[in-house]
C-alpha cells in the first residue's frame, strides 16, 4: 500500500474518463512528435545532399525544380543544357570544381544518373562491392536501389525512358553493374549512377531508331549538328544540370546573377530554394503545431474537469483518510500523482504512436520518392516536450486538488 | 482507557454542547445514548480529536489530548483510536484488505497482512479480502469497519451509532464481535448511539 498503488487504483477505477485523458494527451503529443521528428528528418537529409554545393545551373524554368530535381532526384529536370556552355563555365576561374548531371531515364522506377567520378567522390561513396565504372554502359547502382531491386555485380538490365516503370525501353543497350555503393544516407542511395557518355549513347540510338525523314523536327536537329561539327564531338553534347562550386561565394553570387540575365542558362541556389520550400511548408507546419497544443491543452482540461468532479465525489473518502491520520498534503501529493500518471503514460504512447505514424509515412514515401526517414531516434525537443506534459498534467491536478486543504472533516463525517 | 471532564463544545454561541463526565478503563465498554440533535456525534469527534472543544479536559491512557496540534492530533488519532462510523465508507477504488492496509499505512505503521487476514477470519469475511467493498452486503460492510478499526490495536474504538442500519439479529452479533475483540487488543470500547436496543447490553451508560 503506498500513494501510487492508490492513485492507480483510483485511475483504475474509471476507466473511461482515464481512457479519455490518456488518448487526448498521448495524440496531442503523438502530433507534435511526429512534426518535429518528420520536419527534423527531411531538413537533415535536404542538408546533407545540398552540402558543398554552391549553385546549380540547368535550363530555364522553375530554379526550385531545378534544385529538387538535380540535388535530391525527386522533381522532372528543367530541359537541357549544352556540354559547350558548361564547359565554359567549369574553366572560370571563380569556380573550384564542377559536376555534371544528367537525368531522364531510370530503371524499376530508380532514376539513372550521368555524371562521373566526382559525383560519387562529392558523396564521399564507399564500395561494397565492386568498383567504379570505367567505361560507358557501366553502372554503379546505390545502395537501397540493389537492395530493393535484388542487383548484383555482373547484371545486366536495359534502361526506360523517362521515370515511369512503364517509360519506353532503350532496349538496344544494356547497362552492366560494377558496383555496389554502401549506404550514404544521402540521395546517392537512391540511384545508379553512368559514364555520362552512356546516356549519350543509349539516346544516339534513339535517333537512329527514329530514322531519316520520319520526322522533319529530327532531319531540322541533325542538320544543326552537322553545322555544329566544327566544335568538336563532346561540345554538342548535352547535359541535364551543373553542380557548382565556388573559389568564392560571394564573387559566385555575382558570376550566377550575370549567367541569369545574359544567357539561356539558370543558375539556382540550393540554400535560398531550400529555404524558401521549407517556409511554404512551415505554415502548414506551424497550423498543425497549434492544433496539437490545443489537444494537449484540452486533455489538461479533461484531467482538470474529472479529478474535479472525482474529488467532489470523494470528499468523503478524503476526510475519512484524513481521519486515519493522512496528512493534507499526501492526499495532495496522491491527487497530484494521478494527474502525473496520466500525462506520463500518455506521453508514452504519444511517442510510440509518432514513431508508428512515421514509420508508415516512411514506407509511404519511400514508395513514392525513394527516401526513408531514420525511425527511432529520440530528439531533443521531446524531452522538453516530455517536461511540458508533466507540467499540464501537474497543473490540472493541481488546481482542484487544493480542495482538500478546505475539507472540514469532522463536518464531511458527519453529513453523510 | 479514556476520560473527559467538564467538556464543552459551541459551534455557534447560541448552539453550545456540555457533555456529562465519565470514565472507560480498559476492556470496558461505555454506552452514550441520545437522541438526535443531542450532540452525540460531537461527542465522539471531540473524544477522537476530529473536533478540539471550547473548554474541558479529554484523557486517553492518562495523557492529555485536549490541547494538542492539530498535526499531533492527527498523529495521536491514528495510532491510539479507532473510528467505527454510523454507515461503512471505504477508499472505493481498493479491495477490501487494500482498505484495512491503508489504515496501517496512513498511521505510519507497518503493514500487517497477517493481522488484517486475522481479523477477516474472526469477523468472518475472509472470503471476501479481495473484493471491492462496494460487492460486499451491509452488514459485512459494516464488519470490515470494524476490522478497520482494530487492526492498529488502538487503546480506543469509538463508535457511532455502529448498528442502526442493522436489523436485530445483526445488531447483537456486531456488539458481540466488537467486545470480544476488545477484550483480545486490550481497548475501552464506547458506543454513541439512539438505538434503545442496545440498552441492556452494556452495563455502563451515560445519557445525554
Amino acid at each position: 500500500m503506498n500513494l501510487l498503488k492508490i492513485s492507480t487504483n483510483n485511475l483504475k477505477d474509471k476507466p473511461l474518463t482515464t481512457s479519455l485523458s490518456i488518448l487526448l494527451m498521448s495524440l496531442g503529443i503523438a502530433i507534435i512528435s511526429l512534426l518535429l521528428l518528420a520536419s527534423k528528418q527531411i531538413e537533415e537529409k535536404f542538408t546533407r545532399n545540398v552540402a558543398g554545393i554552391d549553385m546549380v545551373v540547368g535550363a530555364k524554368g522553375s530554379p526550385l525544380q531545378l534544385i529538387l530535381s538535380s540535388i535530391y532526384q525527386i522533381d522532372s529536370p528543367t530541359g537541357n543544357i549544352s556540354m559547350e556552355e558548361a564547359n565554359r563555365l567549369t574553366r572560370s576561374p571563380l569556380v573550384k570544381s564542377t559536376i555534371p548531371l544528367s537525368m531522364g531515364d531510370s530503371y524499376q522506377g530508380y532514376r539513372i544518373v550521368g555524371s562521373n567520378e566526382k559525383y560519387l567522390a562529392h558523396f564521399q561513396a564507399e564500395f561494397e562491392t565492386g568498383k567504379v565504372f570505367s567505361e560507358a554502359m557501366e553502372i554503379v547502382v546505390g545502395a537501397k536501389v540493389a537492395k530493393n531491386l535484388g542487383l548484383k555485380v555482373g547484371n545486366n538490365f536495359s534502361s526506360q525512358h523517362g521515370f515511369d516503370k512503364e517509360g519506353n525501353a532503350h532496349k538496344e543497350k544494356e547497362f552492366k553493374v560494377v558496383g555496389i555503393l554502401k549506404t550514404t544516407n544521402s540521395v546517392l542511395d537512391q540511384v545508379m549512377i553512368t559514364p555520362l557518355e552512356s546516356v549519350w549513347a543509349v539516346h544516339d540510338n534513339l535517333h537512329e531508331e527514329t530514322g531519316n525523314g520520319a520526322n522533319v523536327l529530327k532531319l531540322l536537329e541533325e542538320k544543326q549538328s552537322l553545322t555544329n561539327e566544327h566544335h568538336g564531338e563532346e561540345d554538342s553534347k548535352e547535359i541535364t544540370s551543373l553542380l557548382v562550386k565556388f573559389r568564392n561565394p560571394v564573387m559566385g553570387m555575382m558570376m550566377a546573377r550575370s549567367i541569369n540575365q545574359n544567357s539561356t542558362l539558370q543558375t539556382a541556389t540550393p540554400a535560398i530554394e531550400i529555404n524558401r520550400l521549407f517556409a511554404l511548408l512551415g505554415v502548414g507546419v506551424d497550423a498543425l503545431k497549434w492544433i496539437a497544443l490545443v489537444i494537449i491543452i484540452v486533455s489538461g482540461l479533461s484531467v482538470f474537469v474529472s479529478l474535479y468532479n472525482s474529488l467532489k465525489e470523494r470528499k468523503y473518502e478524503m476526510a475519512l483518510m484524513l481521519s486515519m491520520g493522512a496528512s493534507r498534503t499526501k492526499l495532495f501529493l496522491l491527487l497530484l500523482l494521478e494527474g502525473l500518471i496520466i500525462s506520463v503514460v500518455g506521453f508514452l504512447f504519444g511517442i510510440t504512436l509518432s514513431r508508428f505514424g512515421l514509420w508508415s509515412m516512411s514506407e509511404n514515401v519511400e514508395q513514392n520518392f525513394h527516401y526513408d526517414f531514420n525511425v527511432l531516434s529520440l530528439l531533443n525537443e521531446e524531452f522538453y516536450l516530455f517536461f511540458g506534459a508533466l507540467l499540464i498534467g501537474l497543473l490540472a491536478a493541481a488546481i482542484p486538488s487544493l480542495g482538500i486543504y478546505n475539507i472540514n472533516i469532522s463536518k464531511t463525517l458527519a453529513d453523510e | 482507557m479514556i476520560s473527559t471532564q467538564n467538556l464543552t463544545f459551541a459551534y455557534t454561541p447560541d448552539k453550545r454542547f456540555d457533555f456529562p463526565n465519565f470514565s472507560c478503563a480498559d476492556r470496558e465498554t461505555m454506552l452514550i445514548l441520545g437522541k438526535s440533535g443531542k450532540g452525540k456525534t460531537t461527542f465522539l469527534h471531540l473524544m477522537a480529536l476530529l473536533l478540539k472543544p471550547t473548554s474541558g479536559n479529554i484523557q486517553i491512557n492518562d495523557q492529555e489530548i485536549s490541547r494538542l496540534s492539530v498535526s499531533k492530533a492527527a498523529d495521536f488519532r491514528a495510532k491510539n483510536v479507532g473510528i467505527i462510523y454510523q454507515k461503512p465508507h471505504f477508499v472505493h477504488s481498493l479491495s477490501v484488505l487494500d482498505n484495512l492496509l491503508l489504515a496501517n499505512y496512513l498511521a505510519g505503521k507497518n503493514q500487517a497482512k497477517q493481522t488484517a487476514q486475522h481479523l477477516a477470519e474472526s469477523l468472518g469475511f475472509a472470503e471476501h479480502l479481495s473484493k471491492k467493498t462496494t460487492q460486499l452486503s451491509q452488514g459485512e460492510q459494516q464488519r470490515v469497519s470494524i476490522a478497520r478499526a482494530l487492526i492498529n490495536k488502538p487503546s480506543v474504538i469509538l463508535a457511532d451509532e455502529p448498528t442502526s442500519s442493522l436489523d436485530d439479529g445483526n445488531c447483537l452479533k456486531v456488539i458481540d464481535l466488537l467486545r470480544k475483540q476488545i477484550q483480545e487488543i486490550g481497548a475501552s470500547l464506547v458506543v454513541v448511539t439512539h438505538d434503545q436496543r442496545l440498552k441492556d447490553v452494556f452495563e455502563k451508560r451515560v445519557e445525554l
